[in-house]
C-alpha cells in the first residue's frame, strides 16, 4: 500500500488575460498516511495552489495527483465534491461556519450532504462536538461563541465525516496565543491519539514547529523538505 | 435525498423568516396577483351563477317567437307591434317540428287589478296552459288551470308574488279569493312560487295569468281573433335547439308566405342567444382578470429573482462552504430553487388567504354574491409555485456554477 498522498510534477498554470502565471512547477511530493506536514510558504510562493490542489478544490494543469489512490486529475466537477466529502476535512483561517446555524448544524454539513439519516447527522455531529471539547454548546450560534470555540466547531466540521485529511489552512491566523494553543492542541491530538493524518499551511514558524514535516514553497517549487522532532505540546 | 430536501425546506423558512420583512416585501407581487385573482374568480363565479339562475329562470330549453314590427306607410313599429303570429301558427308548429316537446302562447297588457279596496297595475298575461310547463313555473299554493278551464273560457288567475304583496294583507291566503280585472271579476287558483329578477333585470314576480280564451274574449280584447302576442316553444334537449328553430322558421315561412327575398315577419329568440351575451361580458371580465393576474405574477416572479440573486451573492462564502464540505452542483441548485419557491408558495398561500378575505369583504359590503372555488385555490397554489421554480432557476444556477475557490475567499 503506497502513500496516502502521491504528487508527481505538478504545475498549475492560471491565464490572467494574454500572460499565463505558473503558480507551480514541477511539485513533487508524497505524504503518508498519519504525517502531521506544515506547508509554509510566504503570500505568492504557490502554497495556496497547492493546499486548494491536494484539497481537491482545484485540479492541476500538468502532473498526477493520487489521493488513497485515485487520480484526482481525472475526475469531473461533482466527483471532487463527493471525493471532498469522503477524504477531506477542511479548517480555514475564517473559520467559515454558516452564520445563524447552530454549532451542531454546522458540524452536520457534511454528513447532510453524503445522504446520511437526519438521526445519525445528529448523533455524529455531537460526538465530534464532544471530541472538541464544546458538549453543551451544539445550540449556540456561530455569534454567540468566541473565535476559539469557532474554530474548534469547524475542527468539528471536519472531523465529522471521519476524513483521510484534515487540511488546516492558517488554522490560527485570527486566533489569540492563548486559542492558537487550545487549536493546535486539538490538532495535535488528532494526529498522536486518533492518526489523522493533517496537513498544515501556516506562515508562523512556531505553529508549523508542531508538525513533523515541513515543506516550505517559493516561487511554486519545494524549496526544503525536512523531518525534524516535532516540538513538545506548547513549547517554542 | 430525503433528509436533503426536508432540512433545506426547514432552512429555507427559517430564512424566510429570519428575514421576513425583506420576505414580505419581496412577495408581495404574488400576494397581490394571487389574492386579486382568488378575490375577481370568486366575484366572476357568483355573478355567473345569478346570471344563470336568472337564464334558468325562464324554463329550460326554451324557444320564444315575437311577431315582426309593422310598417305602416313607410312607419315602422316597435318589434312585437306586429300581429302575424297565431295561435294556429303554435298548434301547426306542434304538428309540423317533431324536435319541440310543447308550444304555448300568450298575449299580454298591463291593466288594474282590484281586491278589496286595493288595486295594482300589472302585466296581464293569457296564455295556454302548455306556457306555464315551458316556463317552468312552479307554485306556492293552489295550481294552475287546465285545459278545460281553457275552453270553457273559465274566470281563473294565477298571481304572482309582487302582485300578492301589493294587494294582500300580510298572512292573507290569496288562493280562493276573487279579483277583479278590467271589472270582470277572476277567482285566484295558485300563487306562483318566486322566481326573482329576469336577466335583463325585470321583476318577474310581478305578473298574472289566465287562460288564453279569456282573455281574448273578456280582458284583453282582439284585433283579429287568434292572433297571439309571442309563441313559446321548448325542445327536450339545448341540442336540439337550433334545430328546432330552423324547424320553426321554415314553418312559419311557409305559412306567412313570405317569398326567398322577404325578411322574417318574425324574430326566433333562445336561451343560448341570451345566455351568449352574458358569456360574452364573462369572458371580457375573465380576460381582464387574467391579465392584471399574469401582470402582478411577473412583477412577483421578478421580485422573487431579485431578491434570489443579492441573497447568491450575500452568501457566496456559505456556498463557498458547502461546495468545500461536498455539496454538488445539484444540492446547491436545489436550495435555492426551494428557497425561491418557498418564497411564492408562502406568497401564494398569504395570496389566497386575502383573496377569500377580499371576497367575503366583498359579499358584505358590495353585496355581491360570490363563490369561492376549491379549484380557483388550486390553481393559484400551482401557479406560485410554478412562478417561483420559474423565477428561481437563473439564481440558482448561477449559484451552482460559483468555483469553490473564489466562493471561499469572496469578501
Amino acid at each position: 500500500m503506497g502513500a496516502l498522498i502521491h504528487c508527481q510534477d505538478l504545475w498549475k498554470v492560471y491565464r490572467l488575460g494574454d500572460i499565463g502565471v505558473q503558480a507551480l512547477r514541477g511539485v513533487s511530493l508524497s505524504i503518508e498516511r498519519g504525517g502531521f506536514v506544515a506547508i509554509m510558504g510566504a503570500s505568492g510562493s504557490g502554497k495556496s495552489t497547492l493546499m486548494n490542489i491536494l484539497g481537491c478544490l482545484d485540479q492541476p494543469t500538468r502532473g498526477t495527483y493520487l489521493l488513497d489512490g485515485l487520480d484526482i486529475g481525472k475526475a469531473g466537477r461533482d466527483e471532487l465534491a463527493e471525493i471532498r466529502n469522503l477524504k477531506i476535512g477542511f479548517v480555514f483561517q475564517s473559520f467559515n461556519l454558516i452564520p445563524r446555524t447552530s454549532a451542531l448544524e454546522n458540524a452536520q454539513l457534511p454528513l447532510f450532504y453524503r445522504g446520511v439519516p437526519l438521526r445519525q447527522q445528529r448523533e455524529r455531529a455531537a460526538a465530534a462536538l464532544a471530541r472538541v471539547g464544546l458538549s453543551g454548546r451544539e445550540h449556540h450560534a456561530p455569534a454567540q461563541l468566541s473565535g476559539g470555540q469557532q474554530q474548534r466547531v469547524a475542527i468539528a466540521r471536519a472531523l465529522v465525516s471521519q476524513p483521510s485529511i484534515l487540511l488546516a489552512d492558517e488554522p490560527t491566523g485570527n486566533l489569540d496565543t492563548e486559542s492558537s494553543r487550545e487549536i493546535m492542541g486539538i490538532l495535535d491530538s488528532l494526529n498522536r491519539d486518533d492518526g489523522i493524518t493533517i496537513i498544515l499551511v501556516t506562515h508562523e514558524q512556531d505553529i508549523a514547529h508542531y508538525a513533523a514535516r515541513q515543506i516550505v514553497v517559493k516561487d511554486g517549487q519545494i524549496q526544503s523538505d525536512r523531518s525534524g522532532e516535532p516540538a513538545p505540546i506548547g513549547g517554542h | 435525498m430525503g433528509a436533503f430536501i426536508w432540512l433545506t425546506v426547514l432552512t429555507a423558512f427559517r430564512i424566510l423568516f429570519r428575514n421576513r420583512m425583506r420576505a414580505g416585501l419581496t412577495m408581495l407581487g404574488i400576494i397581490i396577483g394571487v389574492g386579486a385573482v382568488i378575490a375577481m374568480v370568486s366575484i366572476g363565479h357568483g355573478a355567473k351563477a345569478v346570471v344563470q339562475a336568472q337564464v334558468a329562470s325562464m324554463g329550460t330549453n326554451v324557444i320564444i317567437v315575437l311577431p315582426g314590427a309593422t310598417t305602416v306607410g313607410g312607419v315602422r313599429g316597435s318589434q312585437g307591434s306586429g300581429v302575424t303570429l297565431t295561435l294556429s301558427d303554435a298548434l301547426e308548429l306542434k304538428k309540423r317540428v317533431p324536435l319541440l316537446s310543447e308550444t304555448g302562447w300568450s298575449k299580454r297588457d298591463v291593466m288594474q287589478i282590484v281586491y278589496g279596496n286595493k288595486n295594482w297595475n300589472t302585466p296581464v298575461n293569457g296564455i295556454s296552459p302548455s306556457y306555464l310547463t315551458i316556463r317552468d313555473w312552479s307554485y306556492s299554493s293552489g295550481g294552475p288551470f287546465t285545459q278545460a278551464d281553457m275552453e270553457a273560457g273559465a274566470r281563473v288567475a294565477l298571481i304572482g308574488q309582487t302582485v300578492v304583496e301589493n294587494l294582500y294583507d300580510v298572512g292573507e291566503e290569496p288562493v280562493g279569493s276573487v279579483i277583479r280585472i278590467k271589472n270582470v271579476p277572476f277567482r285566484v287558483i295558485g300563487v306562483l312560487a318566486p322566481k326573482g329578477q329576469s336577466a335583463q333585470g325585470s321583476d318577474q314576480d310581478d305578473i298574472i295569468f289566465i287562460p288564453f280564451s279569456t282573455a281574448e274574449r273578456k280582458v284583453l280584447g282582439t284585433q283579429f281573433l287568434g292572433s297571439v302576442g309571442a309563441l313559446f316553444a321548448s325542445t327536450d334537449h339545448p341540442d336540439d335547439l337550433p334545430a328546432a328553430v330552423e324547424g320553426i322558421r321554415e314553418v312559419l315561412r311557409a305559412r306567412h308566405r313570405l317569398q326567398p327575398e322577404q325578411q322574417d315577419d318574425f324574430t326566433i329568440r333562445t336561451q343560448v342567444d341570451i345566455g351568449l351575451v352574458q358569456e360574452g361580458t364573462s369572458q371580457t371580465l375573465t380576460l381582464m382578470m387574467f391579465s392584471v393576474a399574469s401582470i402582478s405574477l411577473l412583477v412577483g416572479g421578478i421580485g422573487i429573482m431579485n431578491i434570489l440573486l443579492v441573497s447568491v451573492t450575500e452568501r457566496t462564502r456559505e456556498i463557498g462552504v458547502r461546495m468545500a464540505v461536498g455539496a454538488k452542483r445539484r444540492h446547491i441548485l436545489m436550495q435555492f430553487l426551494i428557497e425561491a419557491m418557498t418564497l411564492s408558495l408562502v406568497g401564494g398561500l398569504l395570496g389566497i388567504v386575502f383573496g377569500v378575505i377580499g371576497a367575503q369583504i366583498t359579499t358584505v359590503v358590495a353585496g355581491w354574491p360570490t363563490i369561492i372555488s376549491a379549484e380557483s385555490i388550486l390553481v393559484a397554489f400551482f401557479f406560485s409555485l410554478a412562478v417561483g421554480l420559474f423565477f428561481g432557476l437563473y439564481p440558482a444556477n448561477k449559484a451552482s456554477r460559483l468555483n469553490p475557490i473564489e466562493a471561499l475567499r469572496y469578501e
